[in-house]
């Protein structure tokens, strides 16, 4: 995203300022109302003002500097939590104004007919329907989502992805998919529009960035409930305490009754409103968050799902091993040396473009020194790889040096009247085995050997995966191999299990079965015969590089198609929901602290043997009932950096994952309200305030 | 602690143990429907039953179904209950001629004994028949304790499957519950009553000559048999003199086990087991005691084998064994320390070869400090209610411990049944929080908590402290509530939130200072008893319906494990910490502020 940077600075100024005025703004009733927690710090906040203007005249119940104190304090509560919404709220309205200025309306040449070369004429990008089939030529801008049917072009698709190099958009095929608001680099294409006007994929990324804040998740609305059950405790807990302590005045015949003051103060510090005043937030930046790793998800819900997969599908090439093979190993034939195997190898090679070629040309190097030879001092002609011959090669000054997998080095050297030596054919054998791809060199009908073509398996994979499995996720490798091959890459890889000879078919059959486990599935896919697996997986994350398909099919779409993206999703998934448990139990423990210090103040008068109950020795009851008051308020403001960024997440398993967290947000929650009433009594004390 | 206390602790919990556990098996055969063992030969009694009801037991019934069943059984039971006390004067088996009970005690006792609470406004030898004590009060012991247990085995089935859309028929698994566990159990316990000196009879009460004449105290009534009182308020009472003692007789030792095995706690004698007829020896009183967690030990080993791992079980167990240990103990020290402000006064309270030591106000001699506050422990633990001493006798902190265990919502142990759905509930809210905090959609044995649940969790949670509170507020505000109260000062308010506390939670032992057979107090707190029970047991069987309807989830190293000591102490916490932070200003300015003052003093 272009203003990635932007947006990571938590505490930009640009956003900050509005947010104050958002802050202010959120103060309007039928906002609170949403929040039914703050709903209740809000009432509170208005009828500790009319307290105090009650007491004004004259009529208090307490003195009005007590009031007025708890008044403003309890006003800061909400406007705290205001605030921190507001702030979230910001942060991703600046990245859907982001989108929306991608989002330009441009003119379309509209086709008459469906083919390139049919007559077109101008039509506004907005006006396009679905069906509607369009021209885009160099320098034009894609004036909607849809599928080439004709042509190749390189398009810029950095508005959407960030990434600037260009990629090869082209009909038919698994790259056939173009985005709305991206840029046709060079040639041409006809483009078939996918989605009626404000259904595009921009449209959908806008919508659901800015909705992120209205529509609750299901665990959201599950932990509001809860919320809620405690508010309405709390509300009777304090109610009662009314009649209570009427009751205990006139038992113990000494001291004046609760103040009401006294009971909201009570009240708003009991109830939730650290939890409360952030759910919200925690919600809008865990959606910020999958937008910053580029990730779009077409529902919170599916955040939400992300963190309780179970098992993990991914592609084995590009997911789990680089895109290409390389070359590992020259194997020379009985009678040749392997120099010279490697000789011929890297002739054959020094024409062929592919990775798989060049990396023959790399190890030729690395191990024999064999430098790259000029072609046009020799007669040398390069024979490209057909499709009949199925091998590749050239004719270097009368050699005539050919490679190509088993069967068609076979054939080759059967047409020529030579004899396939049988070491070799064992020796391919062994490489295949190893999870290697075996390509035959020969020199006429002479075979010279093999060249192992290895799967490089990517860096560092293993310790993802091993990271995985301590996160109670399996992963399970899904390839087009045959199972000798997958099995070996599936071990070095690390994988837990693996696919092989994957059809689509077996893909969503492994799917359902693991769902009938009970087990929730996610994977990644991209072509159009992953739409069904990706329909069926209950965390589908598309390639953004994939067919419309596909994308259309999955619940979410990797901007980067990157498929490891998915241990990132997975990972952000878990962290919105461990913010919200650890916010919640912070907040509720806070609880304890809060009792000790308000209940001996607030009863100080009619019992004053409850003082031993003030194991914070704090200094007066007014003090005590204001600190907790303060504390309360400005926990809200402490925590809104944890609640934007998260609580922090290690792969680890759940008993363990839980002990931490037990001991921070729970232990943690018990004693730093103490600490921090105590610190704000003495503050009081010393600016000679209470 | 004394010795003699942790003996008695150990020894309890092993004996205890030892019979749990294969009750627990036995209970997950019968309770599904299989016929084993001995229990072969109460079959045709189940078939007949289901014959005589026109009952298909295999015909199962979804949540709602249940539940509505569930709840017309219990109101006939309380409309017969009432009706019975009405009209006993008229019926047999009413040797002493005893008259119609008031029409608001009635309405209280047919409410408080249909919904497993047994709390006592009225004295039994003096209101009931023994028609009533037999056909109302015992009947109304099998049948509500049946229902407790029959909810469980509901809530547990929603756990074990999956994809079902029923939890099981209501009326087979009362009949079971009944037939193959509480009346063996009950013959079992009365025969041993009979024999350690419990009577059984029907006859008339029987007059004995003192040796002394009494005189004693005597309120006066007026024409009309109202009791009369002077210019302040206060009652008149004229001196009267006695050399006989009428000693009241009955069907004693059957009532007496079901009240214990059922966790009922209504007495058939006022003064309850503390009675020599009701609880005669140290050995009935053990007995006792363990017939009052027995069941509910053996349902969570139950819970465990029909979820399919044990462990579960275990777990839940602890948590409540953790609990109660912990509160027994206060208890016993809070008991045995006595009164420092006696001590100042020169009395010896400490326990020697020759005395208890200790607070032995409202203490039966023959049982002691330790059988004392270990049974009042249990007895609030568990929402039996029964009691052989006086909790209101006890010091503060000693009385604190009873209560707040009934505050905690009666799932340490608690009722027979009532007391696992309850403890699973609180386990339902520890598994939600711990379960966003590893970051996964909580889940508990494999089934997702989702919105409804919470809903109906919060709900179920959310029911009793709200009847406490609220019903304690409009107490200590009426002049009628506060005319009950006798004691001075905090304690009166203690014994008012004890009676709401006990009410809600269907416990029904009281703080018998309080004066609470006055229509005030027999509405207020049948109303309190009656939807502490249901309000609860219809969210609990929603919870039921739900989960049984859910997939089973599988278990990874990723879900949170419910079985080990991180799950037991998190278990703990919850039911502390909601516990505390509904109770605490209440008890602040009850019990506690008694404490802090009687030390201060």
């Amino acid at each position: 995203m272009s203003n990635k940077s932007a947006i990571q600075s938590l505490l930009d100024p640009a956003l900050l300022w509005p947010a104050v005025v958002d802050s202010l703004r959120k103060l309007a009733p039928q906002t609170q109302w949403k929040n039914p927690v703050m709903f209740v710090a809000y009432i509170g906040s208005i009828l500790t003002t009319v307290l105090f203007v009650q007491a004004l005249q004259g009529q208090g119940e307490a003195p009005a500097a007590f009031i007025c104190a708890i008044a403003a304090w309890l006003w800061f509560t909400v406007i705290f939590a205001n605030f921190a919404e507001a702030l979230a709220e910001g942060r991703s309205k600046a990245q859907a104004a982001s989108l929306r200025s991608t989002k330009k309306n441009v003119l379309a040449k509209k086709l008459d007919g469906t083919r390139h070369g049919d007559k077109w004429f101008p039509t506004e990008s907005q006006n396009l329907k679905k069906g509607d089939h369009v021209l885009i030529e160099a320098g034009d801008v894609v004036p909607g989502d849809g599928e080439v049917v004709e042509g190749v072009a390189s398009v810029d698709e950095s508005a959407i992805t960030g990434e600037s190099a260009p990629v090869i958009r082209e009909a038919g095929g698994d790259f056939s998919a173009v985005t709305g608001g991206t840029r046709v680099l060079s040639d041409w294409v006809v483009v078939r529009i996918s989605v009626n006007p404000g259904e595009a994929f921009l449209d959908r990324m806008i919508a659901m960035v800015e909705n992120a804040k209205r529509q609750k998740t299901p665990n959201e609305i599950a932990l509001t409930i809860l919320l809620v059950a405690l508010t309405l405790v709390f509300l009777v807990v304090t109610v009662t305490l009314l009649p209570f302590s009427l009751y205990s005045v006139e038992a113990a015949k000494a001291g004046s009754p609760i103040t009401i003051t006294t009971l909201i103060a009570l009240l708003v510090c009991l109830i939730p409103t650290t939890i409360g005043g952030l759910l919200s937030s925690i919600g809008v930046a865990g959606m910020s968050r999958m937008m910053q790793a580029n990730v779009i998800a077409t529902s919170g819900r599916a955040v939400e799902a992300a963190g309780d997969v179970d098992v993990l599908l991914l592609d084995k090439t590009g997911t789990i091993t680089l895109g290409n093979r390389q070359a590992a190993a020259f194997i020379p034939a009985p009678g040749v040396i392997e120099q010279q195997l490697a000789d011929a190898a890297q002739l054959a090679s020094l024409a062929d473009e592919t990775p798989e070629g060049r990396s023959i040309v790399v190890l030729a190097k690395q191990k024999f020194n064999i430098r790259h030879r000029e072609l046009h001092s020799h007669e040398a002609t390069f024979v490209p790889f057909s499709a009949q011959t199925r091998m590749s090669g050239i004719d270097y000054d009368g050699r005539q040096i050919r490679k190509g997998a088993i069967d068609a080095i076979k054939k080759y050297v059967a047409s020529l009247g030579g004899v396939f030596p049988e070491a070799v054919a064992k020796a391919a054998d062994d490489v295949a085995r190893r999870g290697s791809t075996p390509l035959l060199v020969t020199e006429g009908a002479r075979v010279l050997g093999v060249i192992e073509l290895k799967d490089i398996v990517k860096g560092g994979i293993k310790e993802r995966f091993a990271e995985l499995r301590q996160m109670g996720i399996k992963t399970v490798m899904i390839t087009g191999d045959n199972p000798l091959t997958a099995a070996a890459i599936a071990a070095e890889a690390g994988v837990d299990d693996f696919l092989a000879e994957a059809t689509p078919e077996a893909k969503l059959k492994l799917i359902r079965e693991h769902q009938n486990q009970g087990k929730l599935v996610a994977m990644t896919g991209d072509g159009t015969n992953d739409a069904p697996a990706l329909a069926q997986a209950d965390v589908a994350v598309a390639m953004n590089t994939g067919t419309q398909a596909a994308k259309e099919a999955g619940n979410m779409v990797d901007l980067d198609s990157n498929p490891t993206k998915l241990i990132e999703i997975v990972e952000i998934g878990k962290q919105m929901l461990m913010t919200r448990g650890s916010l919640t139990t912070f907040s509720i423990a806070n609880d304890v602290a809060k009792y000790f210090a308000i209940i001996p103040a607030a009863f100080a008068s009619t019992y004053p043997q409850l003082n031993t109950l003030n194991v914070m020795g704090l200094n007066s009851p007014s003090s005590a009932i204001l600190s907790a008051v303060i504390f309360n308020a400005i926990i809200i403001v402490f925590l809104i950096p944890l609640a934007l960024k998260g609580v922090a997440y290690r792969a680890q398993a759940a008993a363990q994952l839980l002990r931490n967290n037990l001991l921070i947000y729970g232990l943690g929650g018990l004693v730093v309200p103490f600490v921090g009433i105590k610190a704000i009594d003495v503050l009081l004390g010393v600016l000679g305030l209470a | 602690m004394t010795t003699d206390a942790i003996f008695q602790l150990g020894l309890y919990l092993a004996v205890l143990l030892a019979l749990a556990w294969p009750l627990g098996a036995y209970l997950s055969r019968v309770l599904q429907g299989e016929a084993w063992g001995p229990v072969r030969l109460l079959a045709p009694a189940e078939r007949l039953i289901y014959r005589i009801c026109g009952i298909r037991a295999d015909e199962e019934m979804n949540w709602k179904n249940y539940a509505i069943a569930l709840i017309l059984f219990n109101t006939l039971g309380a409309v017969a209950v009432y009706g019975l006390q009405r009209l006993q004067g008229g019926l047999p088996l009413n040797p002493q001629n005893l008259g119609a009970v008031s029409p608001d005690s009635a309405f209280n006792t047919a409410l408080s004994f249909a919904t497993n609470t047994n709390w006592q406004g009225y004295g039994g030898e003096s209101t009931m028949s023994y028609l009533t004590q037999m056909l109302a009060l015992t009947v109304q012991n099998f049948l509500s304790a049946a229902t407790g247990i029959a909810v469980a085995i509901a809530l547990i089935r929603g756990f074990a499957r999956h994809s079902f859309g029923t939890i099981g028929n209501f009326w087979a698994d009362l009949t079971r519950c009944t037939l193959y566990v509480l009346l063996p159990l009950s013959f079992v316990l009365a025969l041993v009553q009979v024999q350690q000196g419990s009577i059984q009879n029907l006859k008339p009460y029987q007059d004995a000559q003192t040796l002394q004449v009494t005189t004693y105290q005597q309120p006066k009534n007026d024409a009309q048999g109202n009791p009369l009182k002077d210019e302040k308020g206060n009652p008149v009472t004229e001196e009267a003199k006695t050399a006989t003692q009428s000693i009241a007789m009955g069907p004693v030792a059957s009532q007496e086990a079901i009240k214990m095995i059922g966790t009922n706690g209504g007495g058939f004698f006022n003064a309850n087991s503390a009675h020599p007829y009701e609880n005669p020896t140290p050995l009935t009183n053990f007995l006792q005691m363990l017939a009052i967690f027995l069941i509910p030990t053996a349902l969570c080993f139950t819970f465990g084998r029909i979820v399919g791992d044990q462990r579960q079980g275990w777990a839940v167990l602890a948590a409540m064994t953790a609990i109660f240990v912990v509160m027994v103990c206060v208890a016993l020290y809070a008991e045995q320390q006595g009164n420092p402000q006696l001590t100042q006064l020169g009395a010896d309270q400490i326990a020697s070869a020759v005395q208890a030591g200790g607070n032995m106000e409202g203490k039966e001699t023959r049982f002691g400090i330790t059988a004392s506050a270990l049974f009042a422990a249990i007895t609030t633990a568990a929402s039996c209610g029964a009691v052989n001493a006086m909790h209101d006798s006890f010091t503060p902190l000693g009385g604190l411990v009873p209560l707040a265990l009934i505050q905690m919502g009666e799932v340490v142990f608690g009722g027979v049944g009532s007391g696992l759905y309850g403890m699973l509930i609180f386990a339902i809210m520890a598994v939600f929080i711990s379960g966003l905090m590893i970051g996964r959609t909580p889940e508990y044995l494999g089934k997702k908590i989702e919105i409804f649940e919470m809903k109906m969790t919060a709900l179920a949670i959310l029911v009793t402290p709200i009847l406490v509170l609220v019903g304690t507020a409009i107490a200590v505000m009426a002049t009628a509530g506060k005319a009950g109260v006798a004691n001075p000062a905090a304690h009166g308010f203690s014994e008012i939130l004890y009676a709401f506390s006990s009410a809600a939670n269907n416990n029904g032992s009281a703080f018998a200072g309080l004066s609470a057979n006055t229509p005030f107090y027999n509405v207020l707190l049948g109303i309190a008893v009656w939807f502490g029970r249901f309000a609860v047991i219809v969210p609990v069987l929603a919870i039921a319906g739900s989960l049984a309807a859910k997939k089973r989830l599988a278990v990874t190293t990723g879900t949170l494990p419910t079985h080990g000591p991180l799950f037991v102490i998190l278990l703990i916490g919850t039911v502390l910490l909601v516990g505390a932070l509904n109770f605490i200003p209440a008890l602040a300015l009850g019990p506690i502020i008694e404490h802090l003052q009687m030390l201060a003093n």
